[in-house]
C-alpha cells in the first residue's frame, strides 16, 4: 500500500473505535509510542529513523479535514529522505537557528488501538503534550496522533505517523524544526 | 519624541538609516498613518470569497477589515466594525454570512455592501435622531477598494493615485501569476500559512532582496540538501526539482549570488531578475510549455516564460514569487512583531507537477516546520535585538553604493553585483512617504 492509501485509511476511519486486543498487544504499542517520543527527546535519530518502513512518513497536516497529505499544504510531510536532511541540517555547525539547540519533553497517553488486522498491522490513536525549550522560553504543543503501524518480525514500523496539532490553523511565531 | 519631517528626513542618508527607524513605537504609529493607511494595501485575492455571502479578513494597518461578497457578486472592502456600539462583526478568519451579517451584539442587520438592513425593535429609535439610512449607521467601506485581474487592494486615503498607478512596473508580478496558467485563471489553495516575524516590517522586505545572505544565511541547508541529493542519486533516484531550490545556497555559496539583477521602481517596488526561471528540460515542463504553446500561440507563450522575475515587492506590503505561484502578504503588528500571509497558487491547466513543484518550494522555505526560513527567522528577531542597542545609530547600506545605474525613474544595481540597493531605495521611498507631511495637520 502507498502512503497516500495509509493516509486515506486513517482519515476514514472510525475514531472513536476500541479493538479488543491483548494486553500484551496494548503494551507494546504503548511501549512502541513511549519510544518513539523519547528517541524524539533524547535526539537519537538513527534510532528514530529505524522506527520507520522504507517509504514510511511523518504528516502533521495544516487542515483539520486533510484526508490525504500528497498535493497539499502541510506543516510536516516528509519521507526519509526529508528527515535525513532535516537531521543534516539541524546538527550543521552554520544552522544557526539551533545554536543553542533545543530541548523537547514529550508525554505520550490516552493509547487506544482502533485496529489490529490478521496480519497484525495496527491502527492507534494517542494524544501527546510536548514542552520545547529554546532561546530562554517555553513553548507548549499538544495534538492527537494517529499511527498506521506494521507488524513485522522484528517489531513494528511506522508506515504512518499523523500528529494533529491542536493550534494547527494558528499563527506561528516559532518555527517547527523537528518533529512533534 | 515628536517627529518632524526634519529629524524623520535625517534618519535616512544615501548610504545607511538610523536604527530608530526600526525600533521606535512612535515612528511605527507615523509608519502605519502615513504609509500603511494611505497606499494601497493587499486585501486578498477574489477566489477567497468566492460565493454570494462568503467573507474574509483582512488588516489595512492598524485596521481590521473584511472584503465581502454581496449577492449580486460583487466584492467589498469594510471596516469590521458595527456601527451601533462597535462590535467586530465577522470574527472567524473566513466563513459565509448567509443572506446578511448579523451582529451578535443586538442584532442588528447587514447587507453584505456594508448598508444597514433592519434594526431589531426599531421603534425604540422612533423619535430620536438615528436616521437608518444615514451614512454614520452604515457599516464604513474602505475609502477606496479596487483590484487588479482579481487581486484585491484597499486605500484608506480619499485620494491618491489609483491602483494601477500605484501599481506600475509591479502589475508583472500579478499578470505573471495569471497569465502563467494555460487556463488564463489563478486561485489561491487551501488556507495560507500565518507566520510572525519578531521583528520590523521593512527587515523582512530588505531580506527579500538581500543577494549577499542566502549562502551565508542557509549554509546549513543549502549543505544537507546536497549530501541527499547526492545520495538519492547514488542508488538511481532523481531528487525533486524542489530540493534543488535548497542544495542551491550551497552550490553558489557566498558570493555566486551576483548575477541576478535587481530593481528599484518609484513607488518602492523592487525586482529581482534572472534567478529561477524553473524552465529545466523535463518531461512536466515541457508538457507544461506545450499546452502554453496550445493556450497562447508560440510567441505569446514565449513573451510570457520569458519574462523571468523571481520576486517582486510590492511596496510596501507584498512579497510575490510568480514563477513559484507564491505570495506573502505583509501585516505590521508593532515595531517588532509582523504577521505574514503566506498564500500559494494553483494555475489553472497546468499539469499537476507543476502545482508540486510549487507547492515543494512552498513547503520547504514558508510552511511553520521550514528549513530554510527558520533561519532568516532568527537572524531578523537577532537584527531586531541588536537594533535595540546603543553601540551605534547605524544600519549600514554602502554594498556597491554610488554605483546604481539610473534610468528614467528606475534605479538598477550595478551588474554583477549583489549590491544593496533595494535597501538604499526602499529607504529612500520611506522617506518620501514619511517626511513630506508638515503642516497637512
Ligand atoms: S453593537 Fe452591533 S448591534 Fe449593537
Ligand atoms: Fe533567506
Amino acid at each position: 500500500m502507498s502512503v497516500g492509501e495509509f493516509a486515506k485509511i486513517l482519515a476514514n476511519s472510525n475514531h472513536f473505535q476500541v479493538a479488543e486486543v491483548s494486553i500484551a498487544t496494548q503494551l507494546s504499542v504503548e511501549r512502541f509510542l513511549h519510544q518513539q517520543a523519547e528517541f524524539l527527546d533524547e535526539k537519537q535519530w538513527d534510532d528514530w529513523l529505524a522506527l520507520f518502513s522504507d517509504d514510511g512518513r511523518y504528516w502533521m497536516p495544516a487542515a483539520e479535514d486533510q484526508s490525504d497529505g500528497e498535493g497539499l499544504p502541510n506543516i510536516f510531510w516528509e519521507n526519509l529522505d526529508l528527515m535525513r536532511m532535516r537531521i543534516a541540517r539541524n546538527n550543521h555547525p552554520q544552522a544557526h537557528s539551533q545554536a543553542p539547540e533545543n530541548r523537547l519533553c514529550h508525554v505520550v497517553s490516552n493509547v487506544i488501538v482502533e485496529n489490529e488486522d490478521e496480519n497484525g498491522d495496527i491502527i492507534v490513536r494517542s494524544r501527546f503534550h510536548c514542552a520545547e525549550y529554546l532561546r530562554y522560553e517555553v513553548r507548549n504543543f499538544t495534538g492527537k496522533y494517529r499511527h498506521y503501524l506494521k507488524h513485522t518480525d522484528s517489531g513494528y514500523l511506522i508506515a504512518l505517523q499523523r500528529a494533529d496539532l491542536v493550534n494547527r490553523e494558528g499563527p506561528y511565531d516559532y518555527v517547527l524544526q523537528w518533529w512533534l | 519624541m515628536g517627529w518632524t519631517d526634519k529629524t524623520i528626513s535625517a534618519l535616512v542618508e544615501p548610504n545607511r538609516a538610523h536604527r530608530k527607524a526600526y525600533v521606535d513605537p512612535d515612528l511605527f504609529e507615523l509608519e502605519m498613518e502615513r504609509i500603511f493607511e494611505r497606499l494601497w494595501i493587499y486585501i486578498g485575492h477574489e477566489s477567497q470569497v468566492k460565493s454570494p455571502g462568503d467573507y474574509y479578513l483582512a488588516q489595512v494597518g492598524r485596521q481590521p477589515m473584511v472584503m465581502t461578497r454581496d449577492h449580486n457578486g460583487e466584492i467589498h472592502v469594510l471596516y469590521n466594525r458595527c456601527p451601533h456600539r462597535g462590535t467586530q462583526l465577522c470574527s472567524a478568519r473566513k466563513g459565509n454570512a448567509g443572506r446578511r451579517i448579523r451582529c451578535s451584539y443586538h442584532a442588528w442587520m447587514f447587507n453584505l455592501d456594508g448598508s444597514l438592513d433592519r434594526i431589531p425593535a426599531s421603534e425604540g429609535y422612533d423619535g430620536t435622531d438615528l436616521k437608518m439610512d444615514a451614512p454614520e449607521f452604515q457599516v464604513q467601506k474602505a475609502p477606496r477598494a479596487d483590484n487588479y485581474r482579481g487581486f484585491w487592494f484597499a486605500s484608506l486615503a480619499e485620494e491618491g493615485p489609483d491602483l494601477e498607478s500605484h501599481l506600475g512596473y509591479a502589475k508583472t508580478a500579478f499578470d505573471q501569476l495569471i497569465d502563467r496558467a494555460p487556463g488564463g485563471e489563478t486561485e489561491v489553495v487551501g488556507e495560507c500559512f500565518h507566520m510572525i516575524q519578531q521583528s520590523n516590517w521593512k527587515i523582512f522586505l530588505e531580506n527579500q532582496l538581500d543577494a549577499s545572505h542566502p549562502g551565508a544565511t542557509h549554509e546549513s541547508t543549502g549543505v544537507a540538501a546536497m549530501t541527499v541529493e547526492r545520495e538519492m542519486r547514488g542508488v538511481g533516484n532523481e531528487p525533486p526539482v524542489a530540493y534543488g531550490f535548497l542544495s542551491d545556497f550551497a552550490r553558489l555559496g557566498i558570493d555566486g549570488w551576483g548575477k541576478f539583477g535587481t530593481v528599484g521602481h518609484p513607488q518602492g517596488h523592487c525586482t529581482l531578475e534572472g534567478y529561477m526561471g524553473l524552465r529545466p528540460d523535463d518531461e512536466d515542463t515541457n508538457e507544461y510549455v506545450r499546452l502554453m504553446y496550445e493556450a497562447y500561440g508560440e510567441e505569446q507563450a514565449e513573451e510570457i516564460l520569458g519574462v523571468n522575475l523571481h520576486h517582486v515587492l510590492v511596496y510596501p506590503c507584498l512579497s510575490v514569487q510568480p514563477p513559484l505561484q507564491q505570495l506573502r502578504a505583509v501585516r505590521p503588528l508593532g515595531p517588532d512583531r509582523t504577521l505574514t500571509e503566506i498564500w500559494h497558487f494553483r494555475l489553472k491547466d497546468a499539469p499537476e507537477a507543476i502545482y508540486q513543484r510549487a507547492l515543494g518550494y512552498y513547503y520547504l522555505v514558508n510552511s511553520p516546520s521550514t528549513m530554510v526560513n527558520a533561519d532568516d527567522l532568527f537572524n531578523w528577531w537577532k537584527v531586531q535585538h541588536g537594533l535595540n542597542s546603543n553601540a551605534s545609530d547605524w544600519v549600514s547600506f554602502h554594498r556597491n553604493a554610488g554605483f546604481d545605474v539610473v534610468e528614467d525613474d528606475v534605479r538598477k544595481s550595478t551588474p554583477g553585483s549583489m549590491s544593496e540597493m533595494p535597501m538604499r531605495h526602499m529607504m529612500q521611498v520611506w522617506k518620501n512617504y514619511m517626511a513630506s507631511n508638515d503642516g497637512e495637520k
